[in-house]
């Protein structure tokens, strides 16, 4: 660990010591505070409009703009139909730093950095929010956390309790990560997992069936109403499970001569029934001729099949706006009905009008009105959040945490894997959000939630807070350490900058925004009761990062 | 009645409101308690059938406890059966090694082996299970098996006793105590043995830091360099610049639930909850009886913590797994484990906590009795989940006795065979945690505390002579 910080100037240090303690002694004085909330003109062209007049702005305007919200589309004229129905009234749309924040850790899961915080809000482009999100969704690190989450869902990891072993782990991995890079049709990215086949090692989506807690029929039939129809099969009559069980009864492994390679293949040897139930009570007869998973595929990929479009959907909308409209998100069923049947009914048949492009579904929810919202509620209706009312507040989750803090103070963490013997080590600068599988940890992820990826469900990922992980965020060696001595946030507490702009890089680091001069008139205070200013710069960043404003999505 | 040895947790709260109200340690009668109407149904569960139990069979509802607490001492890498337990003086050398004797202990007819002479003056305190096995010898199985008491490769990833007990025992039965219900000494095993389907909610604090040192940092609790005074000023700082917060004026639950972890947070870092890990206010001779390494003050930090009402603490004491140099491993860790062990022990008798902490030590396997001495082991030992030992002491386990016995040469096991399941039935019971209390499982599968006897998991049943 570095614990110099990166200074300029080398052959200078006679000279640079002294302008140092100078700076320092400028911000231990009240002149600091009194620099800090000096009235020089806010950055950003957005903030100073609605309301530069007002003598003492509240907290909720770094948060939402003033004005009601407008429809922008389909989607904003059938929540806020719904919502006036309710008599529920909706927050006021976000500011432009919300957005810039809020889209990156949504989209890519990453925190923006300072300079692109500052770009997106120089920019003076009404259509700037659009041309943001269309950005966004030609990152790589779009795929990266697109394929984490869909990772959670196929359960890609290597050993315990399901042994899909490293190579198929990764295998599995690299074609889920390149179907999203390559943004393949949603349809066909079903149909390959579903009729998976072949090595473990050299076909990703044969290892879609090896990673089953079950490889009984019946438990690989619950295992695709999961993924693919977002229902707990679980929950359905005996019987209606046991007609569709014959779909998967054909499916047989073997191994070969390499060690932990396994086949999937279709063995019409071993179709138990020819007679097989759809899940809607449609009768089939299998054949020996045909893998009973591509009659299973025909039927289910399909426009007019009422449970494969709105399934994805209705995952989608929850990835984004943290709430399905049939909430969980993936336990749909006739006595879970939808907050919005209509919106879910709108978005289902964009995404068969768009053949299934998935960016295409994403870009129209991100640009809606409802999306943009503010997550400061108007309405404390207990439907509010369940109608779409407000955005959501969501913990980061434990891989965009983890990867925010690396990126904001320029430290990196140290991924292994325990299982399988030898050790799996990853490279120092491994971001957790692009870790290929799930057996490759750190007792951070362990401690903030990661799923386990063991059933797939999205209830897994736990995002809710606990005392030990707030603990951890305040007071252990792991971040103070990264405070203290990560090369990107010494240069930013020892920089010897103007003190508006040293608290404005601190703020766009930490939180995507400017401070608020009230902000700026605590922190000066701050500094100027603290003798050392090194320490008060660390404790400021502390604050921000332990913060629910960084915590959480907002 | 002792209402200090009760599990109920009502009673651990009447515990608390007591040693507010500077009364705890006089032992209150059921007939007071009563008459302050603070004990209720509890009263009449604790009054009757307490001494009439029958333990052979699994009793139809919740046992009554005896145990409040449970100290794991787990010994990762699997420690030599017949080097520590079961010891074999005349099996021969290709067995026994140089460690060929045994010593005789303070229990007629009880031996032990030759590097434990202060666990040989505490045998009337534990007893010792000699017919430990599963068969298995891969140590992430193994020990999976061992802690869960299930068999492992099934669809389901089984939460590990400390994860149980921390459910049935921790916050959601009630328990008030600011430290966490499950703590490990000092680094997670790793999440196959722990929180399993349970989730991050019943994962173990992990103390970090090395309770041997000078100063026990224990990650969270202590910040080296920053002063308490430091702390309170940017608490501050913190609460002054929650925007967020003060804009979400509907008070978000959300951030209910943070600014909640945080107040608890705080009583560890500032307040007396943390206290609980500063070793130095020990006497200095009883942190030398321990033995000051990490382990031996592991064992004291773990007398602490029950002290203090924690549930459940793990010591994960590594360094087990002597394939190679393996009787020099041996004579440096024994004595360690020998002090430490009969230290807490000692301890724990003599201030009156050994009746309600059930002390667990084993590993996930034992190893091969048949020494390696060949290339490239030269004298060591592998892997051997046929047969193994565990020590268990307290809360309701006897002490003195011996659980089945292994062949001659510790081989097989030569009677009474006890299966991981058995011994944590065992001391579910003694917890008073119903067996056949549902877990929580994700998808609402029936799943219960312990695995039924139709369930395809090897079962001898509780260790009722011991209990």
């Amino acid at each position: 660990m570095r614990t110099t910080p990166p200074l300029p100037c080398a052959g200078q240090r006679a000279r640079r010591t002294p302008r140092i303690l100078r700076t320092w002694r400028f911000f231990s004085s009240a002149a600091f505070g009194l620099a800090v909330f000096a009235q020089t003109p806010p950055l950003v062209a957005e903030d100073t409009t609605p309301r530069s007049s007002a003598p003492a702005p509240s907290p909720t305007a770094s948060f939402e703009r003033s004005g009601i919200p407008r429809s922008t589309g389909r989607i904003d004229d059938l929540v806020f139909a719904k919502l006036k129905h309710l008599g529920i009234e909706p927050a006021h749309p976000c500011t432009d730093a919300v957005f810039v924040r809020r889209t990156f850790l949504d989209v890519i899961g990453t925190l923006p950095t300072a300079e692109e915080t500052r770009a997106f809000l120089k920019d003076s482009s009404p259509a700037k929010r659009t041309a943001l999100i269309d950005q966004l969704l030609t990152r790589t690190e779009f795929a990266d956390y697109w394929t984490m989450k869909w990772s959670d869902l196929l359960r890609v990891k290597a050993e315990f309790p399901i042994n899909l072993w490293p190579n198929a782990a990764q295998a599995y991995h690299r074609w889920i990560h390149t179907a999203i890079r390559d943004n393949v049709p949603y349809d066909r990215f079903a149909r390959e997992l579903l009729t998976g086949s072949g090595s473990n090692f050299r076909s990703g989506p044969a290892n879609f069936y090896r990673a089953s807690q079950s490889r009984e029929p019946a438990g690989l039939a619950r295992m695709v109403a999961l993924t693919f129809m977002g229902v707990r099969a679980e929950k359905w009559p005996t019987e209606q499970l046991a007609g569709f069980a014959p779909f998967f009864s054909a499916l047989s492994y073997k191994g070969t001569g390499e060690w932990k390679e396994e086949i999937v293949f279709f063995d019409a040897a071993k179709l138990s029934a020819t007679a097989a139930t759809l899940p809607d009570g449609t009768s089939v007869t299998l054949s020996p001729e045909r893998d009973p998973r591509e009659v299973l595929a025909d039927w289910l990929i399909t426009p007019a099949n009422p449970w494969f479009s709105r399934a994805l959907a209705n995952r989608a909308w929850s990835w984004l706006l943290g709430r399905g409209i049939t909430h969980e998100p993936d336990d749909l069923r006739p006595d879970n009905p939808p907050a919005n049947p209509a919106l879910l009914d709108y978005l289902a048949a964009q995404l068969v009008a768009s053949h299934y492009d998935v960016k295409q579904l994403f870009r129209e929810i991100l640009t809606s009105q409802t999306y943009q919202l503010s997550s400061v509620a108007r309405s404390d209706a207990p439907a509010a959040e369940a109608n779409f009312a407000f955005y959501s507040l969501r913990r980061l989750d434990a891989e965009v945490l983890i990867d925010a803090l690396n990126q904001l103070s320029g430290t990196t963490e140290k991924y292994s894997s325990a299982i399988p013997e030898p050790f799996t080590y990853v490279p120092d600068d491994q971001r957790s959000i692009a870790l290929p599988d799930g057996s490759i940890t750190s007792a951070f992820l362990e401690s903030f939630g990661r799923p386990s990826r063991d059933t797939g469900t999205e209830a897994e990922r736990n995002n809710r807070i606990t005392a030990n992980q707030r603990l951890y965020l305040l007071n252990s060696t792991h971040i103070q350490r990264k405070i203290e001595q990560g090369p990107k946030l010494q240069a930013l507490v020892r920089a010897k900058s103007a003190p508006r702009d040293y608290l404005d890089n601190i703020y766009y680091t930490i939180l995507s925004r400017p401070p608020t001069e009230e902000e700026r008139r605590t922190v000066g205070a701050y500094f100027a009761a603290r003798k050392d200013p090194r320490t008060a710069g660390q404790d400021l960043v502390w604050s921000l990062i332990n913060s629910a404003e960084f915590l959480y999505r907002h | 009645m002792n209402l200090h040895h009760s599990d109920d947790p009502r009673l651990w709260n009447l515990d608390t409101e007591l040693r507010l109200l500077g009364l705890r340690g006089a032992p209150m009668s059921r007939r007071a308690a009563i008459r302050l109407g603070l004990l209720g149904s509890a009263g009449a569960l604790l009054s009757g059938s307490l001494t009439s139990r029958v333990f052979a069979a699994p009793p139809p509802h919740k046992p009554v406890a005896k145990a409040k607490s449970v100290i794991q001492i787990w010994l990762w890498g699997g420690p030599c059966h017949i080097d520590t337990f079961d010891p074999k003086p005349t099996a021969g050398a290709d067995y026994t090694g140089p460690l060929n004797s045994a010593l005789p202990t303070n229990v007629a007819g009880m031996q032990i082996g030759e590097l434990f002479p202060l666990l040989a003056k505490q045998a009337d305190k534990y007893s010792l299970i000699r017919s430990m096995t599963h068969g298995n010898n891969g140590h992430e199985t193994a020990a999976y098996m061992v802690q869960t008491g299930r068999a492992s490769g099934g669809r389901d990833v089984f939460p590990g006793t400390g994860a149980v007990v921390s459910l049935f025992k921790g916050y959601d039965a009630g328990y008030k105590g600011l430290l966490p219900p499950y703590v490990v000494l000092t680094e997670l095993q790793g999440r196959f043995s722990e929180a399993g389907f349970l989730g991050s909610r019943y994962k173990p604090f992990a103390t970090g830091g090395d309770p041997g040192a000078n100063r026990f940092v224990v990650e969270g609790v202590v910040a080296q360099g920053v002063t308490d005074e430091r702390q309170r000023a940017r608490r501050e700082l913190l609460h002054q610049l929650n925007t967020l917060e003060r804009a979400t004026r509907s008070g978000d639950p959300r951030l209910a639930a943070l600014g909640q972890c945080e107040t608890d947070a705080y009583e560890m870092i500032l307040g007396d909850a943390g206290k609980v890990f500063d070793l130095a206010q020990e006497q200095d001779d009883l942190r030398d009886r321990y033995g000051k390494n990490t382990f031996g003050q592991s064992c004291l930090m773990a007398r602490r913590l029950v002290e203090r009402g924690v549930p459940y603490v793990t010591i994960n004491y590594k360094g087990w797994d002597t394939h190679k140099q393996h009787f020099q491993i041996m004579r440096r860790k024994l004595p360690e484990l020998d002090r430490g062990l009969a230290a807490l022990l000692e301890d724990l008798s003599q201030r009156g906590l050994l009746d309600s902490t059930v002390v667990w030590c084993g590993g996930e396997f034992g190893r091969t009795p048949k020494v390696l001495w060949e290339a490239p082991w030269n004298g060591g030992r592998g892997h051997y989940g046929k047969v193994f030992s565990s020590l268990v002491a307290g809360g309701g386990f006897k002490g003195g006795q011996i659980v089945g016995s292994s062949d001659a040469r510790g081989e097989e096991v030569a009677d009474h065979p006890v299966h991981p399941s058995d011994l944590i039935g065992s001391m579910y019971e003694l917890l008073g945690i119903d067996p056949e209390a549902r877990l929580p499982h994700p998808e609402g599968l029936d799943v219960r505390a312990i695995p039924s006897v139709a369930a395809d998991i090897k079962h001898s049943g509780r260790l009722s002579q011991i209990m």
